[in-house]
């Protein structure tokens, strides 16, 4: 489904990632892991677009999108759920939701009764403005905002970062649903090991811009990659 | 000062508010969702002013009723249109190249202005043109004593009423409204959702020319159309969208009442250099005070 080549890219001066490789199958979960620093945001924001690839080829749904906008990417099914979560903050909980549905222009309301049902307390503060909620409530709004469009691959940067543990658990909970439907994919960028582990079907470490680990979950354990992630 | 002095400088200034109010939401916009500082947009006023004089006096020149009403009211979507086509011109082939740049901006499109002006002077000639005012907007309105309201000083505060809360719909209520708040708050999240901010922005921007247009409509009735009409108000513009608030629909109402009526009552105690003077001091003052304007919100998100 999303198939990634040799990829180099970074910022202006500054190489970051180097000959990354990975590839995701549909409807799997993908942990992406590694310490703070070695280029995993860098590397969805590549995938996304925002990052400009220097070489290597990003394939999606067997079309290569290494070169097309940023917006396009998006309505070609990829959503992203950023660090910072960068909900639109003067704009109303529900307007930030309804502009998930932007990328496809596929309003429905019955997926919007869905996104209710996954996240009740959004109903109840639809006409607040984005920037007057808490930071686990963004953190949801965000993931809502990202599964509007029914999207086959969802980039999760840290959904767990500085988020109290009820929410991180109900998180937790939307993502395995998300897993459960087996429609969408999930690249999941994440330092919490245990969350990562618990959840993804494959697992890949980051270090300095490259790859240095790679396996389906199921075989190796936890200490494997212990060694990578702590300090 | 007398009541009916006071209510002349009062009608004036209200007046000179709406046609800041034009412009700077045009401003107000497009600063704040491309960063971009607009010193054509007096070439704007200007496509709107002689837009007046084409309708009326080009294509119903031989019209005996050319200046009804009517056909002052069809002059307004053909200089918003005109002016919004330029404009979307000009931001297809220079403005883009020059986002988040507000320096450059800023020399690039006053060099725009002097091409518009200059070229202005070869089709219409240096001099000023004439537009029959209509004689509906003739007379006024009779309030207190002898003073009376100008027809076409009210027209020109309706139409600015009407131009406000159009935008307002327009930002708050449709969907292309809201596209463009969300790329105004984060550009790049906007991208990552699926919406195209390159066409959001020239269309914003030939919608801000659009309302400049509209401005210098309303300027015809109160002048002489010219060359260098929409010159004179630039600046003014510019003070409303600062003291306002970038992006702000609230602050460019407050900005352009503050500064409209405040220079008609400070021109009139003092002299008319001294009075502008002055409200650019006060401008200073009150930005030393509230340096992000009048109207900037907080939340937690920004801070």
């Amino acid at each position: 489904m999303l198939n990634i080549k040799c990829i180099n890219a970074g910022y202006k001066d500054t190489q970051i990632l180097r000959d990354v490789d990975l590839e995701i199958p549909k409807g799997s979960v993908v942990a992406l892991m590694g310490r703070n620093g070695v280029g995993k945001t860098t590397f969805l924001k590549t995938i996304i677009g925002l990052i400009n690839v220097k070489s290597g080829t990003i394939s999606f749904n067997d079309e290569d999108i290494t070169h097309i906008s940023i917006d396009k990417r998006a309505r070609k099914g990829i959503s992203y759920v950023p660090q910072g979560r960068e909900i639109f903050p003067y704009l109303t909980v529900y307007e930030n939701i309804i502009l998930g549905f932007e990328a496809k222009h596929n309003y429905s309301n019955e997926m919007l009764q869905r996104i209710y049902e996954m996240f009740p307390f959004l109903k109840k503060m639809l006409n607040k403005n984005g920037g007057e909620l808490s930071g686990g409530q963004q953190q949801q709004l965000a993931i809502a905002r990202a599964l509007a469009s029914n999207p086959d691959l969802i980039l999760m940067d840290e959904p767990t970062e500085g988020i109290q543990p009820s929410i991180v658990l109900e998180i937790e909970n939307i993502i395995k649903l998300i897993k459960g439907q087996k429609t969408t994919s999930i690249l999941l960028v994440e330092q919490y090991m245990d969350f990562a582990l618990r959840l993804s079907d494959y697992c890949y470490v980051m270090e300095k811009g490259t790859i240095v680990f790679r396996s389906d979950r199921n075989k190796f354990n936890k200490d494997d990659i212990k060694k990578y992630l702590t300090i | 000062m007398t009541l009916d002095t006071f209510l002349s400088l009062t009608t004036n200034g209200l007046s000179v508010s709406s046609i800041l109010l034009l412009v700077g939401l045009g401003l107000s916009v497009t600063f704040g969702i491309m960063g971009v500082i607009n010193f054509a947009i007096g070439g704007f006023i200007m496509i709107g002013g002689y837009m007046v004089y084409v309708v009326q006096g080009i294509i119903f020149a031989h019209y005996a009723g050319n200046d009804s009403f009517a056909i002052f009211l069809l002059a307004l979507p053909f200089a918003f249109f005109a002016a919004g086509f330029i404009g979307f011109i000009l931001e297809k082939s220079l403005i883009r190249f020059l986002y988040a740049k507000p320096y450059e901006s800023m020399l690039a499109t006053w060099g725009v202005s002097l091409i518009f002006q200059q070229l202005a002077r070869n089709v219409f000639g240096s001099n000023n043109v004439v537009v029959n005012t209509p004689v509906m907007l003739s007379g006024g309105l009779h309030v207190i004593g002898g003073f009376q309201i100008p027809y076409n000083r009210l027209f020109i505060l309706s139409l600015s009423i009407v131009a406000i809360v159009g935008v307002y719909c327009y930002l708050y209520r449709t969907n292309s409204g809201r596209k463009i708040r969300a790329v105004m708050q984060n550009r790049n999240m906007s991208a990552c959702l699926g919406i195209p901010t390159g066409r959001i922005d020239s269309f914003t921007f030939a919608f801000g020319s659009g309302l400049a247009g509209i401005a210098g409509c309303a300027l015809s009735l109160l002048g002489p159309i010219g060359p260098s009409m929409g010159e004179h108000y630039i600046v003014d513009a510019f003070m409303v969208v600062v003291l306002g608030g970038v992006g702000s629909l609230a602050g460019t109402i407050g900005g352009s009442l503050v500064i409209g009526m405040l220079s008609p009552y400070l021109e009139f105690i003092t002299t008319s250099s001294m009075g502008r003077a002055l409200v650019f001091i006060f401008v200073i003052i009150l930005l030393q005070w509230k340096p992000e304007g009048l109207f900037v919100l907080r939340n937690r998100a920004l801070d």
